[in-house]
């Protein structure tokens, strides 16, 4: 945590923060890179794997990191990636 | 939008534009784009003033490509379209003539034809786009032409062509010249309720169920409307029955263009309409539309008045053309005479039809059209 | 983590069996028919009553995947074809999504004069620069000394301005976005959808395969990255001004304006006629 945030919010407890269930369909993938570059946080990667269209589909490397912004999704041509809002039962487990 | 005024009914005495307009508006035209032309301008003149008092719509487009999409648009959002123009504003429409025959739009295009090639003669009658309406447009396929001879064929022959249109989902010329359309005649319309109009079919399945290119026995498919909550999707591209380009398929392309040839050529018995008058014993017949058939039929009867036995044959519907027609009467001719208002069009059919008869063709191009006695003497020369 | 399959929430809004689309890896069309969908997504859109009419080029195709009722047309004829659709039945939403050549070229007779009566259609043009589908021609747009199949020695002919275009003559709505403005492109797909009046979106769409690689940028990534380091935000500022360079592509709504559209006054003509005449029967 950064040095200046040195207080805990009141309703941490009450409050969850929101948490990303990233979607990728690997197949649709056309290997364009905008998701992974053009991601604020770097959540994603370019994978080693090659997909049914011979291109190199990304990764999920930081999950954690993800702040819901979707621009992954809003810029990929190809329908190929998409966030979700992890349910808040999931997170508590 | 409800119709207002009421229907023109009874004789008047127009002018073929007039008559065309008037017959557009009572086969329930409600859509008209076009680009004024000598000598087709009063079809729009007059509908500018007519569409409106039926809840229509009448748009000046900025040329004659933008006019013949626009009816096609017009067509697909529920409304009976038509545009009309002369030669060169045919020529525009040529590009998008092929797309109504691929997406099958029923439309009606009415091409009153002036002299040409190129600009030409813009007052002046001809007969020279004949050809140019059944091969303008680039690709395989059939059209469907109508000749009219006369200011009440302007009338009846423009709710015939919507009719077809909306029958066989293809675009209908209606192929005028300069003199039935500004000459003045006699034209008797009657009450609506005598006219046959024509509506094109619909769908009878629901949007999750609909192909909009799935033919029916007749080789026509139904046609839904936009905006009736049908998604269906319609291109210019070589398509399968569910509107989807397939340009990669020989199979899809056979299929497709075949049945657009075929719906018109399986149902050439119910589409083609001849006037024969004088031609069961004759020895010399004269084939010939438009106003130039007026001149051929009364060099008929003055062959007839002189015992030549002379008949008259005159194609109302020149695409398709009426072979069978054409062939039974030339088996028992010894001539056929053709007089055209151009260098020799229509003829070649003649000719391919009549087999062995021989075939006479008269040209004439410029300000008038054959007199019946540059017919008579060819009629005489003939037998 | 497991992830189970859930299906692309805008996919209702594509027809899945024409998907994957034809287009290039790193080609803006996607983008700017992802955008499009979202909006229409946003704004709940009534997709019975929405037609897409796309004209030929790359583009074109977009017709066939949305989900909707759809026109394919002749080669820049969309907006000629969608006048048509819009004055015979004014209740529905007509939007053409198209390319610069398609509206611009052959085309650009039928966009100014759509545009000067005000017709409420919606156009949205991606702007790739070039003629993609048929390998890279120069076009409209194509910038000066930029090299393509048919200017091999350095573009000389000038561009246009799009939105300069537009507005001169007399779009109610004209904006330019490039494909990296997804949020700001989306909202305003959403203004464009909602005005009334011929409306026109310029998207600046990066063209990798073709475009790109002939004008040292081989990637949709460094044509991204071009964007992101020429682009500002000057929202109705003098389009003008707005030529695409280099160094500098403004971005932002250009004009915004309320006026009549063409299908309005002619449908309110038709009531004033019938009135008068009902006046005349009475």
């Amino acid at each position: 945590m950064p040095e200046r945030i040195k207080h805990v919010p009141l309703d941490i407890e009450k409050v969850k923060p929101p948490r990303a269930e990233i979607h990728l369909i690997k197949n649709q993938c056309k290997g364009c890179g905008y998701c992974i570059e053009f991601c604020p946080k770097k959540v994603l990667e370019e994978s080693e794997e090659i997909n049914a269209r011979g291109v190199h589909p990304p990764k999920i490397v930081n999950e954690d990191k993800c702040i819901l912004c979707s621009f992954c999704s809003a810029v990929c041509p190809d329908f190929a990636i998409f966030v979700l809002e992890k349910k808040q039962e999931e997170t508590k487990k | 939008m409800s119709a207002k005024r009421s229907l023109l009914t009874g004789a008047h005495f127009l002018n073929g534009d007039f008559a065309c307009a008037e017959g557009a508006i009572a086969a329930g035209c409600r859509f008209f784009a076009g680009y004024p032309i000598t000598p087709a301008t009063e079809i729009a003149e007059h509908l500018s003033e007519r569409m409106p008092e039926f809840g229509g719509i009448y748009i000046q487009m900025e040329d004659e490509i933008a006019s013949m999409a626009a009816i096609i648009g017009a067509s697909y959002a529920g409304l009976k379209s038509m545009t009309a123009t002369s030669g060169p504003g045919f020529s525009l429409m040529q590009e998008n003539i092929g797309l109504a025959v691929m997406t099958e739009t029923p439309c009606v295009v009415v091409d009153i034809m002036r002299g040409g090639p190129s600009t030409g003669q813009p007052t002046l009658p001809g007969q020279q786009d004949v050809m140019q309406a059944k091969w303008g447009s680039h690709g395989d396929y059939e059209i469907i032409a109508l000749a009219p001879c006369s200011v009440q064929e302007m009338f009846s022959l423009t709710v015939e062509a919507f009719n077809l249109s909306e029958i066989y989902r293809v675009p209908v010329l209606l192929l005028g010249d300069e003199i039935v359309a500004h000459m003045y005649e006699k034209v008797v319309i009657p009450p609506p309720d005598k006219l046959r109009i024509v509506n094109r079919k619909k769908p009878h399945v629901p949007s999750k169920d609909y192909q909009p290119f799935m033919p029916e026995e007749d080789f026509v498919p139904p046609m839904a409307t936009f905006g009736e909550g049908y998604r269906f999707h319609a291109t210019g591209l070589t398509h399968d029955e569910h509107g989807y380009p397939k340009t990669q398929s020989s199979e899809v392309q056979t299929r497709l263009v075949r049945r657009l040839c075929d719906k018109i050529r399986k149902n050439v018995d119910k589409i083609v309409k001849v006037e024969e008058i004088l031609t069961e014993d004759a020895d010399v017949i004269v084939v010939s539309y438009g106003i130039v058939a007026r001149s051929a039929l009364s060099a008929v009867r003055k062959a007839r008045a002189v015992g030549i036995k002379a008949g008259f044959l005159r194609p109302i519907t020149l695409w398709p053309f009426p072979e069978k027609h054409v062939a039974k009467a030339a088996a028992q001719a010894k001539a056929i005479v053709v007089p055209e208002m151009n260098c020799g069009q229509l003829v070649r059919e003649v000719e391919r039809a009549a087999k062995n008869t021989p075939v006479a063709f008269l040209s004439k191009l410029g300000e008038d059209p054959h007199t019946p006695a540059e017919i008579f003497e060819a009629i005489r020369r003939g037998i | 983590m497991v992830q189970e399959i859930v299906a692309h929430p805008l996919s209702k809004y594509l027809r899945e069996e024409m998907m994957p689309h034809i287009w290039c890896a790193g080609c803006g069309n996607g983008i700017v028919l992802n955008c499009f969908v979202h909006a229409l997504d946003e704004l709940k859109a009534d997709l019975d009553k929405l037609v897409v009419v796309s004209g030929i080029g790359c583009i074109g195709r977009t017709a066939g995947y949305t989900n909707t009722a759809s026109f394919h047309t002749t080669h820049g004829r969309s907006i000629a074809f969608a006048t048509g659709v819009k004055l015979a039945n004014p209740e529905l939403d007509v939007v053409i999504v198209s390319g610069d050549g398609d509206l611009f070229a052959i085309g650009g007779n039928h966009f100014i004069h759509a545009a000067r009566r005000n017709i409420g259609i919606k156009v949205i043009c991606a702007n790739n620069f070039n003629y993609g589908m048929t390998g890279g021609q120069l076009g409209p747009t194509t910038p000066l000394e930029a090299l393509t199949t048919t200017s091999p020695y350095g573009n000389s002919e000038h561009p246009f301005n799009l939105v300069h275009l537009a507005a001169a003559a007399g779009a109610s709505y004209v904006a330019r976005w490039t494909t990296l403005h997804v949020r700001r492109l989306t909202q305003s797909i959403k203004r464009l959808m909602q005005k009334e009046g011929f409306c026109f979106i310029e998207v600046v769409s990066p063209c990798p395969e073709i475009f790109g690689r002939r004008n040292k940028m081989r990637s949709g990534l460094e044509m991204m990255g071009w964007f992101r380091k020429a682009s500002v935000v000057e929202n109705f500022s003098d389009p003008a001004k707005a030529d695409i360079t280099p160094d500098r592509i403004v971005v932002g709504e250009f004009v915004d304006i309320e006026k009549m559209s063409y299908e309005k006054l002619f449908h309110e003509k038709i009531a004033q006629i019938n009135e008068k005449t009902m006046e005349k029967m009475s």
